[in-house]
């Protein structure tokens, strides 16, 4: 495995892959190739599937409404577990109102809709309201944001492995699409993780066929249900000192299988987005400044994301708040003409100094808002290649996310 | 405008050959292939007909008209033109870079005919070698040809050649990539049938979805390498006329956009089965389209055969005193098609085209030997 990885990257440089500088400019050339569109893509159904699909039309425009310039996903669907380790790290208890409260806080935040496009919530919010009893998912579509949920149930260990793991949840996922539907999402998400372990070992084969497998079926039996799959193969960052040209490796072999199974299932990728992770070097190892992320990420995507994926969502997994608008910002300014939105779904990098502003307390309700509009303002101008800074969150270190079993979120 | 250097890089190969506005001659018809369209002029199919009627090409500005490379057959590579000037130079001295085929043609799958059966593509025992040598001699890019069929009745294409095809392509990419060569992946689903262009867009994407996944696999370096497809186009058999234009454009680039990665810099389109006026139009639409949408990362462009050349065969071998507008014709054809590049041809206009408007289908292209159904579809192809 090593052996092959090392082969790869010696025959990319080997056959001339450019290097370092020209290799960003040949990456703008090709984001800067055929800019300025005026009239909308027409596309032509090709499989049965998608001719006899009544939502192909709406989940296209879903799609493209969400992957707007501009703007960005708001990640709200943490677990109850999750969110609770959250809400106690801020001095609240941890219970149901608390929760929807937090949830409210958020949704409401007058003029949210200018910087977001989506929100994924965790299904009991998708089936809440306000405390004047408005339904989230209306105060979601008057400022322009579409609903999503979480469609999978969390993962599990797969035996055999080093700790390993596969997503649950496709048992009766489609009659729960349809409900989810019924209720006004439009949108749905699957988590995937895969992890390097260290250098020279990336995913099992075992684990990059079951999760690729995974976020196919689902995504196919959303688009059969409605509702625009968000697929999330994500690479995690991990402890250990791989390099960044690693994790890039790794990113291009989980997501060439993944689009491989997409297209053997018949997904429509004009109706779906993607939710990947940004190329990071293991937390042991030297940080990556915004630019060589910004390099690394976008070569990625322009060599597995094919055009049709209207919008590339970037999580921010293990980035802190000013990274996370800093890196978005570089990928934008790499790549200005991309042929997807490169923006973001994120959900620490939005919510973590926002919830410690609020700590529970009514009297910081308007003042954590204020917080959160900043900060979905901040990742707007970045989506644009406008972000100047400063930023209203500045600072923070890398956040490990371990992975766990059952439940675990962002 | 002048080739790469010796040591570019083949990226740096590969978006020189994909470059804005230019474009690919594919004149590497095997000894059989190019006989058969020779003898069907009227002409002697020897070493000596073969090379008089590359020299046309060759010999003729075609770089200024927007030709980046021209495919040669391994024969032509160690030709010359009548005043001795070999045919690499002819053509680096005028900024176009020399290719070379080198797959050693089509077999079918045990119990398949090669006229209706799937194929696979001999020549990679060979390869590293043969690459080597190639490269030496002044070869800047390779080609090599996968075939598919689409025929929803028998599950064509099936599971087994749509993976070994796929897999070919990329071992051979690869082996390219190694000698120095930017390799040009087809993998060609054949025109032939009565499919939909839904269903051959469908077959596409499968096609090239597998062969890009395979090149991943392989360790090809997608920004060092080119993509040669069909455009997306109802079955040559299929009812109902020529599809417009805009059909093809929008089927095609629908296609494009759900498989081919950005970072491959061109897409240079086949034009088989295609008339000459036609294969230009489509191009044209394709890259107006393009232009008007967006979302189309790479260059859009043309690996031609029997579009660049039929007309130029009818001249030369009506009366080979004529080879001065035979290359004129070379030129112009060229031009139309550079043009087409830049989504700029004037679609109103008159085509250079002196050739029918029938579709130049061949039974034999590609095979080694005549079947049975060949002469009845090359008599169809002329009653047309």
């Amino acid at each position: 495995m090593q052996h092959t990885m090392a082969m790869r990257l010696s025959s990319s440089r080997g056959a001339g892959m450019p290097a370092a500088r020209s290799s960003s400019s040949r990456s703008s050339s090709r984001c800067a190739a055929r800019a300025g569109r005026t009239t909308a893509v027409k596309v032509v159904a090709t499989s049965r599937f998608e001719a006899s699909n009544p939502f192909m039309e709406e989940m296209r425009a879903t799609a493209a409404h969400i992957a707007t310039r501009g703007k960005g996903i708001l990640a709200s669907d943490e677990s109850n577990a999750t969110t609770g380790k959250r809400l106690e790290s801020v001095g609240v208890e941890n219970n149901a109102e608390t929760r929807r409260a937090w949830r409210e806080l958020m949704y409401t935040a007058p003029g949210l809709g200018q910087y977001i496009s989506g929100c994924i919530m965790f299904e009991d919010f998708l089936y809440s309201s306000t405390a004047a009893g408005v339904p989230f998912v209306d105060v979601l579509r008057k400022e322009g944001i579409v609903p999503g949920i979480k469609a999978d149930t969390g993962m599990q260990t797969l035996p055999g492995t080093d700790g390993e793991t596969a997503t649950q949840g496709l048992d009766n996922l489609g009659t729960k699409c349809k409900e989810w539907y019924k209720q006004g999402a439009r949108f749905a998400k699957w988590r995937a993780v895969l992890r390097i372990a260290g250098p020279g070992q990336g995913p099992s084969t075992t684990a990059i066929m079951e999760n690729a497998h995974g976020l196919a079926r689902y995504a196919q039996i959303a688009q059969e249900n409605g509702l625009v799959p968000i697929v999330e193969p994500e690479v995690t960052l991990g402890p250990g000192s791989y390099s960044i040209e690693e994790t890039a490796y790794w990113s291009e072999r989980v997501y060439s299988h993944v689009f491989r199974l997409l297209n053997e299932y018949n997904v429509v990728l004009d109706a779906i987005l993607l939710k990947p992770n940004m190329c990071l070097p293991g937390l042991d190892a030297p940080p990556a400044t915004p630019a060589e992320v910004a390099k690394y990420t976008t070569r990625t995507m322009l060599r597995t994301i094919p055009a049709a994926v209207p919008g590339i969502h970037f999580l921010s997994g293990g980035m802190s708040e000013e990274e996370s608008t800093l890196n978005l910002q570089a990928l934008n300014e790499a790549c200005p003409n991309a042929p997807w939105s490169l923006t973001f779904s994120y959900g620490r990098a939005l919510q973590a100094t926002t919830l410690k502003t609020w700590a529970g307390k009514q009297e910081n309700w308007e003042a954590a808002q204020k917080v959160l509009l900043s900060l979905a303002a901040a990742n707007s101008q970045a989506q644009l290649g406008q972000y100047k800074g400063p930023h209203p969150s500045p600072g923070g270190g890398r956040i490990l996310q371990a992975l766990r079993t059952g439940g675990a979120g962002k | 405008m002048p080739i790469p250097a010796d040591d570019a890089s083949l990226a740096e190969v590969a978006a020189a050959l994909a470059a804005p506005g230019k474009g690919l001659l594919a004149s590497d018809e095997s000894v059989g292939t190019i006989g058969k369209r020779l003898e069907k002029a009227g002409l002697v199919n020897d070493e000596e007909t073969r090379r008089a009627y590359r020299e046309l090409f060759y010999t003729a500005p075609i770089g200024k008209a927007g030709i980046s490379g021209a495919i040669m057959f391994k024969e032509t590579l160690q030709q010359a033109a009548a005043d001795g000037t070999s045919f690499v130079d002819c053509l680096t001295r005028q900024g176009v870079m020399p290719g070379i085929k080198v797959d050693e043609g089509l077999l079918p799958f045990e119990g398949h005919d090669l006229a209706t059966g799937e194929t696979f593509t001999r020549g990679l025992d060979t390869l590293a070698a043969a690459a080597a040598g190639y490269r030496q001699g002044g070869a800047r890019f390779a080609k090599w040809r996968a075939a598919l069929r689409v025929d929803a009745s028998r599950g064509l294409p099936s599971e087994r050649a749509v993976e070994l095809n796929a897999q070919q392509l990329a071992q051979y990419a690869a082996v390219c990539q190694a000698a120095g060569l930017v390799p040009i992946v087809e993998p060609e689903v054949l025109i032939d049938g009565t499919h939909s262009a839904a269903d051959f867009g469908a077959a596409s994407e499968r096609v090239i979805g597998a062969t890009v996944a395979q090149l991943w696999r392989q360790g090809v370096a997608l920004e060092g390498c080119l993509l040669k497809p069909q455009m997306v186009i109802k079955g040559a058999d299929a009812a109902g006329g020529r599809a417009a234009p805009e059909e093809v454009a929008a089927a095609t680039l629908t296609v494009m956009r759900r498989v081919v990665p950005a970072a491959i810099p061109g897409i240079m389109f086949l034009s088989g089965g295609q008339s000459e006026e036609e294969a230009t139009l489509n191009l044209n639409a394709i890259n107006v389209m393009a232009q008007q949408q967006g979302k189309a990362p790479w260059s859009l462009s043309f690996s031609y055969g029997r579009a660049l050349q039929a007309s130029v065969l009818k001249i030369w071998s009506a009366d080979s005193s004529r080879a001065a507008e035979a290359k004129q014709m070379a030129v112009a054809l060229a031009a139309a098609n550079a043009a087409a590049v830049r989504g700029a041809y004037d679609a109103a206009g008159k085509h250079p085209s002196v050739t029918s408007d029938s579709s130049l289908r061949e039974a034999f292209r590609g095979w080694h030997g005549p079947t049975a159904s060949a002469p009845a579809a090359a008599a169809a192809a002329v009653a047309q």
